[in-house]
């Protein structure tokens, strides 16, 4: 009954969001295309032969940063800056007094984000493929199924460190400047510069503990074919969310109590 | 009997605030040894709202009235004292509480800017588990009551600010609360959209019964919807009760602009024992306290030959003015 009620507000949320975001088309196909990182870095690789250091063909290497394209485009994730914005110009006051928590609706926003970034998505694989027609591959259902199961606790698990994140700013008002913090391990050991199997093994090992080889290495590694242990990097994406789902709503129970709704 | 539908007791809230000193010095100042210190802005209230009450709270800029009206619906947190909403602690947001209750503040919007209202409101019935239908139901009356109809399909950032206004009424009602919190509901509306702002809490007052806490620099939206108003000042309740009786207090005397057939008429009256404010050839003005009123005015009309009368009401804001700038009323 309960879970009824919260998929019909989730629902409705999902369509207002979406016809939101359709607002929004030109702006989420530019965003869509500055996503390109893994490109420039697979050129990097390829130009260098740095591939052959770690034992990955052209071919397979060109899929990873295809597929770290992909996931990096849905599981990309800006709610502490909408959080920041709403909440010093009051703007998050008419939802805290709703009978549904205010994330739902940046949740919302995101998926309702990443549908229409899909299309946008898919034409510039198109052209990837024109470019590098050897990288064509079909991945099988089962893989296929796994990667988005893969790419979505990936994006939950960075909603729920952007949305810890966020709730600093019943604290510090500017809590993105201590997402800035997180972006340079984000952008370095997730696996959006290079494959986390191209780091020492004394590093790797480090790495692995932390939740950021998960947000992009392991589902990129599933899609593309590469080798992976899918039952470890799942079972290491669902317990970070169940580290970080308790934090967070400890932090925002606190938070809102600190909260002074200022600009209203 | 009618019941207590907001009870707050010894109610205080204090905020931490970092202070500046000007220029460059007091800026590095500020980054490396920031001091803040607590500031109380809420000292001590107590007051109860009855069910179905239209209550104004009068103050200042920065008197407290809005953190008051924060506090009872929820949004921040109380530093001591005890409020009691329906039943509920607000500050705990409980959805059953939540349901009952709805926050209007002027110039601040809950609807998607880049989307028709309409959409805002299907989404605000399904968060507050309406179905479709009852949604439907609730849009059109409430958009009778509001006379808006085509406005509900144009992007909110098309609409003018009163079309917009009546559309966050809509979206903020369409779950029938019991409680409305208005913020400076009217702020920037012309005198039409105002007038009509007012009309329309009067109805959904008298119809629905709900209980209607109001704050507003405009008299008009007091004078017309408030019996009752709570004065606040520097964070102490300053006044609590009748409208009338605080403006029957703060003037307890009228002006009567009198003019008589003759200037000698006007002499007469002059040094007759009533207390004159000016004469003017043969117009006099007199200044008389409310309670004698009536008696006055038949001695005059009976001993003087008069051409005309005129009763001037003193201007409610300046009264009020006064209530703004005083720490006590005892009525």
């Amino acid at each position: 009954m309960i879970s009824n009620l919260i998929n019909r507000k989730l629902i409705t949320l999902f369509k207002v969001q979406y016809s939101n975001m359709l607002e929004y088309r030109v702006e989420i196909a530019l965003w869509a295309i500055s996503g390109i990182i893994p490109f420039f870095m697979l050129n990097i690789w390829t130009n260098n032969n740095l591939n052959e250091s770690i034992n990955i063909s052209d071919v397979m290497l060109s899929r990873y940063f295809l597929c770290a394209f992909f996931v990096r485009q849905f599981s990309v994730v800006w709610v502490v800056f909408s959080f920041e914005e709403d909440s010093l110009m009051g703007k998050v006051s008419p939802y805290l007094i709703q009978p549904l928590n205010p994330f739902f609706r940046y949740f919302a926003q995101h998926i309702a984000e990443q549908i229409t970034r899909f299309p946008f998505a898919l034409i510039i694989a198109f052209f990837f493929f024109i470019f590098n027609p050897e990288s064509i591959w079909i991945p099988n259902l089962g893989i296929l199924l796994l990667s988005i199961v893969s790419t979505f606790l990936s994006f939950l698990i960075q909603f729920l460190i952007q949305s810890i994140v966020a709730c600093l700013c019943f604290w510090t008002e500017k809590a993105s400047s201590i997402e800035r913090l997180l972006f340079i391990p984000t952008l370095f050991l997730s696996g959006l510069l290079a494959p986390v199997v191209s780091f020492p093994a004394y590093v790797k090992s480090w790495i692995y503990l932390t939740p950021f080889p998960y947000l992009i290495d392991f589902p990129a590694n599933l899609l593309s074919g590469n080798e992976t242990n899918i039952s470890g990097g799942l079972s290491m994406q669902i317990l970070w969310i169940f580290v970080l789902f308790p934090l967070f709503k400890k932090i925002w129970s606190e938070g809102t109590k600190k909260y002074t709704a200022m600009g209203s | 009997m009618v019941q207590n539908i907001i009870d707050v007791r010894n109610l205080s809230k204090s905020f931490d605030i970092s202070s500046k000193e000007p220029g460059l010095k007091g800026t590095i100042k500020h980054f490396f040894n920031r001091k803040t210190k607590s500031l109380k802005v809420i000292k001590d209230i107590s007051f109860e709202i009855k069910e179905g009450e239209i209550v104004g709270f009068l103050g200042a800029n920065g008197a407290g009235k809005t953190t008051i009206l924060k506090m009872l619906c929820g949004l921040i947190y109380p530093s001591e004292g005890s409020i009691l909403v329906s039943g509920h602690l607000p500050f705990r947001r409980k959805g059953n509480f939540l349901k009952n209750i709805t926050l209007i503040m002027g110039q601040k919007q809950q609807l998607i800017w880049d989307l028709p209202p309409i959409e805002s409101f299907y989404l605000n019935a399904s968060i507050y588990d309406l179905d479709k239908f009852e949604a439907k139901k609730r849009i059109k009356k409430l958009s009778e009551m509001l006379e808006i109809d085509e406005e509900l399909f144009i992007p909110v950032r098309k609409l003018s600010l009163g079309q917009r206004m009546k559309s966050e009424l809509l979206a903020a009602l369409i779950h029938e609360p019991n409680i409305l919190f208005l913020d400076e509901p009217t702020l920037g509306l012309d005198i039409n959209a105002q007038r009509n702002l007012r009309k329309f809490l009067k109805k959904y007052n008298k119809d629905t019964n709900a209980t209607i806490c109001l704050t507003s620099h405009y008299m008009k939206d007091i004078t017309s919807l408030c019996e009752r108003v709570i004065c606040v000042h520097e964070g102490r309740i300053s006044y609590d009760g009748k409208l009338n009786l605080l403006l029957k207090k703060l003037s307890p005397v009228k002006e009567i602009l009198i003019v008589c057939r003759s200037e000698k008429d006007a002499t007469r009256l002059e040094s007759s024992g009533f207390t004159v404010k000016n004469k003017i050839k043969n117009e006099i003005t007199l200044k008389i306290e409310n309670n004698s009123i009536t008696s006055s005015l038949k001695t005059i009309l009976n001993n003087f030959d008069i051409e005309d009368l005129f009763i001037n009401e003193p201007p409610i804001d300046e009264i009020i003015g006064k209530v703004l700038i005083k720490k006590d009323y005892d009525i």
